[in-house]
């Protein structure tokens, strides 16, 4: 489903290079993990999948179910099923969760040629996920993210995932700064979507994620490039080591 | 003091060309505002207070035609119950115009207004008040020559809002409307003003708030592109009473907005929002001052600005706190959000306080479209044009917000959508 081949990245206006060559291939149904140590370019390669300007591929391609990923605006990578939950969630003063939703959820389907939902399915709809990842109606009401908790910001990320349905989930940091009890919904809620046409990317630094969210591959990624993948054990080994052992094996 | 002679040339020039009304009960004050405006000298550029506006289109003699606007959407407010007050070319239209009877209210029109004491008291005082410490010239230039307008007073909340209605037919129509309204003690009452009232307007407005009374205040500017304008709102608050007014600015080649609130009872409340709209040869000023003469009132100043390709926004807003004024709560705020790199918006936000126990504080910032959230709501799906839609109604709906009545505020925010729609890409 998502194809990345030996994709070279660098900052646009710095002109320093960031991704060095990262191939990976996720099929559908399936959930793979990245993990990596800080600064290694994880939620650049995020960014780089979902459209944010700043970026200048130099070598490779992405592309999503057969389409080129970097040829498309950011809404045409979101309507043809790629989601990005933020590992920092963007403060929107002003402009009202449901408004936000609603627009978001409508303009894929109007996009896709499909018919847009109803106000009244809309809100069902929302209602009854919203209860599950335990956001009221108070936070829903508000300006998208505004005054929101580190864990209602991660919250609210999965709430948007679970109403756009989208093909491809790529989860950046979501278990940062979450306590056990929100680490727990945000897994059921992203467990809730797993599915056999759906596959998910979760970068993380932990393993706890990956006990709630079981992966079928792990990747260590590291100073741009994806230097090793393996089963679930390999989280397990990064717990436990570290990453330096794996890194000096795969130097 | 002599004026410079190229004022006082350009002054007579303007004087010699107007035709100034004879008799009824304001013949008195026309006669003073006539000699202020000899002595004060009609604004040029070189007027400190005229900065950053250029007012040479609204003292000429000469009107600039504007092109009359065609659009097939009902007129602003329309499905409201109000009693309709309409001017065409700054002419009241009786035909057009429900009965001026409303209970609660007495309503006069200018040009034939019997001798009433209370008008008055109203009538060219309060702008003359609002002469100093700042001369407003054209001001007094309305007082002496403004040929049509209302008095209002409410003496009990009537049941509908008073609605002032403006269009033109003319393409060089010149008007100079003055309106005087006083709220009696207890009363509330909610005016409204719509559409452009000519190719140029001068429109002065006198509000007298008794004790413990309101006046709202909403207005809509006419969308006409080429049209110019001048307005000034007096107000003067008693005791615990409340002034609000909200403006809706979207085009218009030249619009300033003068906005002068004489707070002399102890708790009044003052609020003095506007938002405007402009793209390309678009030019407003909102120029607000605001005096805090009595204890514990609170003056609040919201303005926000949308501009792009090339638009300019002013905004000069002062608060004045003086001596014994204790316990002020003054806020003033002043924003622009610039669509592109060739819209300007310049702001002089000044406070000047001689009481020690109070709390003001001003902000005025001026920015473009935040990428982060853009990138956000693309991310989502929504396509740039939305994206940029939410966040430029999110950014104007601080100001809109200020307006009391939700009605209003949901026809208000309708017009900046539809403002912004009919500005999308293909
Ligand atoms: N906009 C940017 N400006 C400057 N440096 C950046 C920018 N984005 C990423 N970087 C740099 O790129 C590298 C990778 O960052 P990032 O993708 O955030 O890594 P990770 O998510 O794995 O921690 C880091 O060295 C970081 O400092
Ligand atoms: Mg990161």
């Amino acid at each position: 489903m998502l194809e990345i081949k030996n994709l070279h990245v660098e900052l646009e206006e710095e002109g320093k290079q960031i991704l060095k060559g990262v191939d990976l291939t996720v099929d559908a149904g399936k959930v793979h993990a990245i993990m990596g140590p800080n600064g290694s370019g994880k939620s650049t390669l995020s960014y780089v999948l979902s459209g944010r300007d700043g970026y200048k591929v130099t070598q490779g391609s992405a592309s999503l179910l057969g389409e080129d990923l970097l040829e498309m605006e950011p809404e045409e990578r979101a309507a043809a099923g790629m989601f990005l939950a933020f590992q920092y969630p963007v403060e929107i003063p002003g402009v009202g969760n449901m408004t936000f939703l609603r627009t978001a959820v409508n303009s894929q389907r109007k996009a896709r040629g499909e018919e847009e939902m109803s106000a009244t399915d809309f809100l069902k709809s929302v209602r009854a996920k919203a209860k599950s990842l335990k956001i009221d109606a108070d936070m829903l009401k508000r300006p998208v993210n505004v005054g929101f908790s580190g864990g209602e910001k991660k919250r609210n990320e999965i709430l948007q995932m679970a109403m756009l349905e989208p093909k491809l989930c790529i989860l950046d940091e979501t278990d940062s700064g979450l306590d056990v009890d929100a680490m727990k919904l945000v897994s059921e809620g992203v467990n809730a979507l797993r599915d056999a046409d759906r596959g998910f990317l979760v970068i993380t630094h932990y393993q706890r994620l990956l006990d709630h969210i079981k992966p079928d591959v792990v990747h260590i990624m590291a100073n741009g490039r994806m230097v090793t993948s393996g089963g679930p054990e390999l989280a397990l080994e990064v717990e436990k080591n570290g990453y330096a052992d794996i890194l000096k094996e795969t130097a | 003091m002599a004026l410079p002679k190229y004022k006082a040339d350009a002054t007579q020039e303007r004087l010699s060309h107007v035709s100034r009304p004879v008799g009824g009960f304001s013949e008195v004050a026309r006669r003073d505002a006539l000699s202020r405006v000899e002595n004060l000298g009609l604004p040029t550029r070189r007027d400190e207070y005229w900065k950053y506006t250029r007012p040479e289109s609204l003292v000429e003699v000469e009107v600039p035609p504007a092109a009359l606007f065609v659009s097939d959407e009902a007129p602003v407010f329309s499905d409201l119950e109000c009693l309709k007050i309409v001017f065409v070319d700054g002419v009241f239209d009786a035909d057009a115009s429900d009965d001026l009877d409303l209970e609660g209210i007495e309503i006069h029109r200018l040009a034939d207004a019997p001798d009433v004491l209370w008008a008055r008291d109203i009538y060219g005082v309060l702008e003359t008040r609002g002469q100093t410490p700042v001369a407003r010239p054209l001001a007094s230039l309305n007082t002496a020559c403004a040929t049509d307008g209302v008095l209002i007073r409410v003496t009990q909340t009537p049941r509908k809002p008073i609605s002032l209605i403006y269009r033109h037919v003319s393409e060089i129509s010149d008007a100079m409307l003055h309106h005087c309204i006083k709220v009696e003690p207890q009363a509330s009452v909610t005016i409204l003003e719509t559409g452009t009232a000519s190719a140029r307007l001068n429109v002065c407005m006198e509000v007298e708030v008794a004790a413990n009374a309101q006046c709202n205040h909403v207005r809509m500017q006419g969308r006409d592109h080429e049209r110019r304008t001048v307005s000034h709102i007096f107000a003067r608050l008693c005791e615990a009473s409340t002034f609000k007014t909200f403006t809706l600015t979207a085009n218009g080649a030249l619009t300033r907005n003068e906005v002068v609130v004489e707070l002399t009872g102890d708790n009044g409340v003052a609020h003095v929002a506007g938002a405007c709209l402009g793209d390309g040869a678009f030019h407003h000023d909102d120029t607000v001052f605001i005096t805090h003469d009595a204890e514990n009132c609170e003056s609040r100043q919201v303005f926000k600005k949308v501009l792009r390709n090339g638009a300019v926004g002013v905004f000069q807003g002062k608060i004045l706190v003086k001596a014994g004024a204790q316990k002020t709560d003054g806020y003033q705020i002043s924003q622009s959000l610039l669509l592109d790199d060739d819209s300007q918006f310049l702001a002089k936000p000044e406070l000047e306080i001689y009481a020690d126990d109070v709390i003001c504080s001003h902000g005025s910032t001026s920015g473009a479209i935040d990428e982060t959230a853009l990138f956000y709501l693309r991310a989502r799906g929504i396509d740039r044009g939305t994206a940029t839609d939410l966040m430029t109604i999110a950014f104007v709906a601080e100001a809109v917000a200020e307006v009391e009545d939700v009605a209003l505020q949901d026809e208000i925010t309708d017009l900046v959508d539809n403002w912004l729609m009919r500005r999308r890409e293909p």
